[in-house]
């Protein structure tokens, strides 16, 4: 915390007046902003004179494209805890950032992003790089602020960071017009801070009716099941919900999202549930009779045909966004709050023991008849054995990122996450490009982990150019590509449901990884084989440095099991080999 | 089902683009907006008609309403006692001989005619919707010019009745 001492050159030791963007500054170093990203244009460049000013308030990260900065502040959100924070110019900065604030909505992330605007002057003329930023932003932002002036601006800010970090966490983005940001301020103005959000009250606290229901509920369950969602992360409530489900021994299901939460080798753990979720998950969720879902949204790739999930539960449902409640699935107990205050209350409640030996027992030999598989050739690499062989390298104590696809999906099911904040990966919008920028951030954010980013080969070629930060930074992030020179999902797809035309899902050219990788800077390993890869991995995780891992996997190997689109929990595929 | 919504909101720039956004996207059928300032500074009241299939899509809307941070309150008025009403204006194709005639029609709606010239007129009904439409099919055949109507605004009665039938005062 050297930074704090030295923090605040503010514009007084220049010996400029103050500027709005200055008195933006200043309110990011209040809120304890300990890390920025940026990328600087026209109209945000008093915004980018003022860090300049207070370069030493911060961390500040250039990335190469804004896809990059944005992606690398929400890994760094996810892991810290903290609102990742991004500037950017107007216009195509802005738009560039628009596909990581989706992704930071869908998935909860807290996020404060700034971006510069025209002069509003020239707002609405169609000016040299002008959006309607508001317009844009206002569906995938819990909330947006253009600042009309500039006394505002430290209210806004202060807004800001409380609405992304509170209840449901999002991303809150403010625009700035370039004349706000250059706006000298008066001498005597004096900011008022005091947060004005009289319609924004997020409910933490769950009502102690619904809890007592849900707890005789428990008590009067044959087939009880704990789905646990990223909202537990969020919550930091992992120690409460391992107590309560070991109290009543309660069988659990995760989300995606949700990997982490509850510790993975445990034995009340029955994997991750959904799509390419474990059989034993999947049915005890098809089967139940009472469903205790834990910050999670439903999501379609978890449930699959809505008919055909929990169709005989009870369902109770703790979210503290009362939006969630009913969505998607009818919830017979809605209870509104923090997961770790309503698990709290929960285990405060005198719950009577479930009766359901018969049910935990069948989930036992649902897990031992029927457990993850998949057909290990003799040399030839696939992605679940190399998934398998990071896990055991870094022991299960890496923070692992990912894309979207097969290689996402394969991290899911064979690296075993123990701990919470280990796991990033964009769940609900599915974003290729995502897992490299976002292994920087939570990097950032740990320098003292290890990071994995695991990523596709057409993924990663979508924000690779990020390489530059590594060294910029010093940052170790090892890079393992999964590469079948394909789309391996959407390959996956076509071969099952579009007859195996595989359209424009095949890479017939691929860069020199290692070249590529090199010409940053960055060390680089090709591997073809099971040895190689054995021999390669102390040279990956002992090595002080960046590693960019070209991994060759077989192309045809399909992510399994699965329940194909539009089918039930109870019409897995590819449950046994 | 139609269902009456009241949302009370504040006068932020682009509060209005932010909810017809929302309802919007997650694909509620909007019959009707109306906007206005209420008896608190810095405060509008909207009210809206939505079509929606069953209580579940109706409860959405209302959370999904809520959830925005420039929004008060929200209110399902529908089953409550109400004044609701709207306001039309309805041009007709018209000459001298036919205005007595229409003055008739439009007597009982306490409706008024507020513009004449030589072969139109023009007439401003306020009234719930039923009303207003019920006037609309009367004048029909003489030949609709123009039409503008408000959509609905409501809000709930002093007094509402109790569940035994009583009048019980809301301030009470």
């Amino acid at each position: 915390m050297e930074r704090t001492q030295k923090q605040v050159q503010s514009a007084t030791e220049y010996n400029e007046p103050k500027t709005g963007a200055d008195l933006l500054v200043e309110a990011l170093i209040n809120e304890g902003v300990d890390t920025l990203f940026g990328y600087p244009g026209g109209a945000a460049l008093p915004i980018f004179d003022a860090l300049y000013k207070a370069q030493d308030a911060f961390e500040q990260i250039l990335a190469r494209h804004e896809q990059g900065s944005i992606h690398a502040a929400e890994g760094y959100a996810r892991v810290s805890g903290k609102p990742g924070i991004v500037v950017a110019t107007s216009g195509p900065g802005a738009t560039n950032l628009v596909t990581g604030i989706a992704d930071a909505m869908i998935d909860s992330l807290p996020m404060v992003i700034i971006t510069g605007q025209v002069a509003q002057g020239v707002i609405g003329t169609d000016a040299f790089q002008e959006v309607d930023v508001m317009g844009v932003t206002t569906p995938i932002t819990k909330h947006n602020y253009q600042v009309r002036d500039v006394k505002d601006l430290p209210r806004i800010v202060k807004e800001a960071f409380h609405i992304a970090t509170t209840g449901r966490p999002g991303p809150v983005l403010i625009d700035m017009p370039k004349d706000i940001s250059g706006e000298v301020i008066e001498a005597e103005f004096k900011p008022n801070v005091e947060l004005d959000l009289p319609g924004y009250q997020p409910t933490t606290k769950p009502n102690p009716l619904q809890t007592k229901k849900l707890a005789e509920a428990i008590g009067n369950a044959k087939k009880p099941v704990l789905l646990t969602g990223a909202g537990i992360l969020f919550a930091k409530a992992s120690e409460e919900v391992l107590e309560f489900a070991e109290k009543y021994s309660l069988p659990v299901a995760s989300t995606l999202l949700g990997l982490g939460a509850f510790p993975g080798d445990h034995p009340l753990f029955m994997g991750m549930a959904g799509m390419h979720g474990t059989y034993a998950s999947n049915t005890a969720l098809y089967e139940c009779d009472l469903l205790i879902n834990i910050g999670a949204r439903f999501d379609d790739r978890l449930t699959g045909k809505l008919t055909s999930f929990a169709p005989n539960a009870t369902v109770a449902h703790i979210d503290i966004d009362p939006a969630e409640i009913g969505k998607n699935v009818a919830t017979d107990i809605p209870i509104v709050g923090d997961a770790k205050a309503a698990l709290k209350k929960l285990l405060s409640h005198d719950i009577k023991q479930p009766e359901h030996d018969e049910w935990l027992v069948r989930i036992h030999e649902n897990k031992e008849n029927y457990p993850l598989w998949f057909n290990n050739p003799d040399q030839e690499m696939i992605g679940q054995w190399v998934i398998k062989k990071v896990h055991e390298a870094t022991k299960g104590n890496a923070i692992v990122t990912t894309d979207v696809g097969q290689h996402q999906m394969w991290t899911a099911q064979y690296y075993t996450f123990t701990k919470p904040d280990k796991w990033v990966s964009s769940g609900g919008l599915g974003t290729m490009g995502f897992g490299f920028p976002a292994a920087i951030g939570a990097q950032l954010a740990k320098p003292d982990e290890t990071v994995v980013a695991i990523v596709g080969d057409g993924g990663f070629q979508m924000t690779l150019q990020e390489l530059s930060i590594l060294q910029e930074k010093g940052l170790p992030v090892k890079v393992i590509i999964v590469n079948n020179q394909a789309l391996g999902m959407v390959r996956q797809w076509q071969e099952k449901f579009y007859a195996e035309r595989y359209s424009q899902s095949i890479f017939s050219i691929q860069p020199d990884f290692v070249k590529l990788a090199e010409s940053y800077d960055v060390k680089g390993i090709q591997v073809k084989t099971q040895d190689e890869f054995i021999k390669a991995l102390p040279e990956i995780f002992d090595y002080e440095g960046p590693v960019v891992v070209d991994a060759r996997v077989l192309q045809q190997e399909n992510v399994f099991p699965m329940i194909a689109p539009g089918t039930g929990l109870n019409e897995m595929i590819g449950v046994k080999p | 089902m139609k269902r009456i919504i009241t949302a009370t909101v504040r006068n932020r720039s682009g509060v209005l683009n932010r909810i017809t956004s929302l309802l919007q996207r997650r694909q509620f059928n909007i019959e009707s907006i109306s906007v206005g300032r209420t008896e608190t500074e810095g405060m509008s009241k909207m009210t809206f008609v939505v079509d929606v299939e069953d209580s579940q899509k109706l409860e959405q809307v209302t959370k999904q309403l809520n959830k925005q941070i420039d929004v008060i309150k929200v209110s399902d008025i529908t089953d409550k006692a109400i004044v609701a009403r709207e306001l039309a204006l309805i041009k007709i194709v018209s000459n001298s001989q036919l205005r007595a005639e229409i003055q008739g029609i439009i007597e009982p709606f306490r409706a008024s005619i507020i513009d004449v010239s030589k072969d139109s007129l023009s007439i401003q009904v306020t009234g719930k919707p039923d009303k207003v439409e019920a006037l609309i099919e009367l004048l029909r055949p003489y030949g609709i010019k123009e039409l503008a109507r408000t959509g609905l605004t409501a809000f709930v009665r002093g007094q509402q009745p109790n569940t035994d039938g009583s009048f019980q005062s809301l301030l009470g």
